[in-house]
């Protein structure tokens, strides 16, 4: 088996490689299958249907996003009648104050309901995923390079419980990975 | 999913019948993988071309030329530009909306068409969506300068000041403030978003190391882990989700600008969804306009930008197209059967009116033209959907001046009526945002990936899971 990064370093997991979307995907639910938390499918493009064989629930994302635009929502509630009824009540066109002229405040609660919903889902994206982030101990590995072109790969993280160099190669092996390369950080 | 393992299958093994039921394949000559990250960053990678030079060397310099009206606007005042009473909006608004309106093609295709499941949309939202941005840089110059004192935009900001005087949120110009910048923030986080694994895909192909600082830092170090791209995706749709009605109310707001005034000709409710139909039928015209001369530069790109794709995005123009004539001809109507002698003076006006050439240069432009797409070769012969989309290009250039600047020359008193001629500064300026719009999509086909590589990997056969398995 071959070893990259510093091999006196701590061991962050081992790897293998797969050939297509198909082999990946069967992998991922023999992974699943026999019990392993600390692990991840890495791919090109994302696969339909890999959530379910990997056995993972939906993203939050979507909620955390309602909050944003909620959020987008009163600023723009408060900045309008905090001005507009409060601050600086000023009729325009013999248009009231008050809370009839909520029709012309909905563009901007639209506008900034849509723009911190968006900040959210982007930020959001990036927080989950643990991103920006300027290294990991994946790209110790020459060939992981190839997985935003054309390559499929798993890797077992070593703090997973079910974790051991022996018995996760030769499970890597026998659900036919290949180039099966033990990573270790820096 | 059905689709995409059927069209897998060997064709020679099916019936008459099922044959018909096979989609035809997004990526023609059985491109792999491979080639299509390997074709598309070596026009990032490779040396730069010389028809980048020499067509860099034609916008850059129309560009400085833009500037230096700006500047020169600055330094002396917005009178420099013909711009008088009545005539209070002129080349500036009209280039503001019209350069606005290109931009909504770009989030119509990487939004609505994704939202509707449109997988050939693929190979062409990105370069759309970096059309989009650039439009919108184009159009935001005009609004920030028309202002006269440039350095008092701020004002338009709700940040608590010195006077106590705060905006007036019920004003449709305050809303367009909100909607165009909400417009441009959105669409650059969804353009970058997308970008995302496409970068990572240039670092790890880097050979140098200020390429591979510049793009790993840019890729925000992306692993393509399923982990990731589960969050990914959601965050993806959810963009689409937010930027489908965000496109369709910034050109609507754009339009409140004018109905929500007096003015005949423009108090009229027909106008935000025509003038959204509009903006996606001129945007849909520079995407072909641009995208047409870069396929033709990088000749194997037609196996992704295929002549189908042109085939659609003609049917769009030509569908659009319509519903912009449908609305000319209401407005005529409206103006006839609503019996407002004012409202009938204005169109009188503008068609028979000094303008009388704008108008009918519209008409010719936006109504007739697109009408050449219903013939199937007409559609799908480069030369001459090139030649046509420049009327669409053209007419939607009129037909915001011909809105603009022929109804505040006719008001409702003679006494208040006027000419607009622009000045040497205004065609100038225009002419130089083309520019800085060519500079931009010089830099952007020159920098970064001008097809999404990880959505076109995700639409051939092989990308599906169950590729090549027996399918219920």
């Amino acid at each position: 088996m071959n070893a990259v990064g510093n091999t006196q370093a701590k061991i962050y997991g081992i790897g293998a490689e797969f050939q297509s979307a198909r082999d990946l995907y069967h992998a991922a639910e023999k992974i699943r299958d026999a019990g392993f938390q600390k692990w991840d499918v890495f791919s090109p493009f994302p696969i339909h249907g890999m959530d379910e064989a990997m056995g993972m629930k939906k993203s939050i994302l979507g909620k955390i996003v309602f909050f944003g635009g909620l959020t987008g929502f009163l600023t723009a509630v408060s900045l309008e009648f905090g001005t507009s009824s409060f601050l600086y009540p000023l009729i325009v066109a013999g248009k009231p104050t008050n809370l009839y002229t909520v029709p012309a405040f909905f563009p901007v609660m639209f506008e900034l309901t849509i723009l911190l919903s968006a900040f959210t889902a982007v930020f959001g994206m990036l927080i989950l995923n643990g991103l920006p982030r300027l290294n990991h101990q994946l790209f110790n590995w020459d060939r992981f390079k190839l997985v935003t072109e054309d390559k499929f790969f798993v890797a077992i993280e070593a703090h997973d419980a079910k974790f051991s160099s022996r018995s996760v190669s030769d499970f890597l092996e026998s659900i036919g990975g290949t180039n099966i390369t033990t990573i270790h950080g820096d | 999913m059905s689709n995409a393992s059927a069209s897998a299958e060997p064709a020679e093994q099916l019936t008459a019948e099922e044959k018909q039921l096979v989609r035809a394949p997004l990526v023609l000559n059985k491109r792999t993988m491979g080639w299509i990250s390997n074709y598309i960053s070596s026009i990032v990678e490779a040396k730069t071309p010389i028809w980048w030079y020499v067509a860099m060397a034609i916008t850059a310099p129309l560009t400085v030329m833009c500037l230096a009206m700006l500047v020169y606007l600055i330094a002396t005042g917005v009178g420099v530009w013909g711009n008088n009473h009545p005539v209070g909006w002129a080349w500036d608004i009209t280039n503001f909306v019209f350069w606005i309106g290109i931009g909504h093609a770009g989030t119509l295709i990487s939004a609505i068409l994704f939202l509707t499941r449109q997988k050939w949309r693929t190979s062409i939202n990105r370069a759309a969506e970096a059309m989009t941005l650039f439009a919108v840089v184009c159009a935001g110059i005009y609004p920030a300068l028309h202002v006269g004192r440039v350095w008092m935009a701020w004002f338009l900001a709700p940040v608590p000041n010195a006077n106590g005087i705060w905006q007036n949120f019920r004003s449709p110009l305050l809303w367009d403030v909100f909607a165009v910048s909400t417009y441009f923030t959105v669409s650059v986080l969804f353009w970058y978003t997308g970008l995302i694994p496409d970068l990572a895909t240039l670092r790890d192909r880097c050979k140098t190391k200020i390429r591979k600082f510049i793009y790993g830092v840019l890729a925000l170090g992306w692993r393509g882990g399923n982990r990731q791209w589960r969050h990914y995706e959601m965050a993806y749709l959810i963009l689409a989700g937010l930027s489908t009605p965000l496109v369709l109310s910034v050109h609507s707001v754009v339009s409140f600008d004018f109905a929500t005034s007096v003015v005949p000709g423009w108090h009229t409710t027909i106008f935000p969804p025509y003038f959204v139909a509009g903006a996606i039928f001129g945007g849909f015209a520079m995407v072909l306009t641009i995208m047409i001369p870069a396929c033709a530069v990088y000749k194997p790109l037609h196996d992704l930008v295929t002549i189908d794709h042109v085939d659609k995005m003609c049917k769009i123009i030509l569908l659009t197209g319509s519903i912009v004539g449908y609305a000319y001809l209401m407005e005529l109507f409206i103006a006839w059967y609503g019996s407002n002698p004012y409202e009938q003076a204005a169109f009188w006006y503008r068609a028979f009116g000094p303008y009388w050439w704008a108008y009918w240069s519209m008409m010719f432009c936006n109504v007739i033209a697109p009408q050449f797409f219903w013939f199937k070769c007409l559609r799908t012969h480069l030369v001459w959907v090139w030649i046509i989309v420049q009327f669409p290009n053209a007419g939607m250039w009129f037909e915001r001046f011909v809105i603009i600047a022929t109804t505040l020359a006719r008001d409702f008193m003679p006494s208040a009526w006027g000419m607009f001629h622009p000045t040497w500064v205004d065609i100038l300026t225009f002419v130089g945002t083309f520019g800085l719009f060519g500079t931009l999509f010089l830099l952007f086909i020159r920098f970064l990936p001008m097809i999404c590589m990880f959505e076109v990997k995700a639409v051939l056969p092989e990308a599906d899971p169950h590729h090549g398995e027996a399918h219920h």
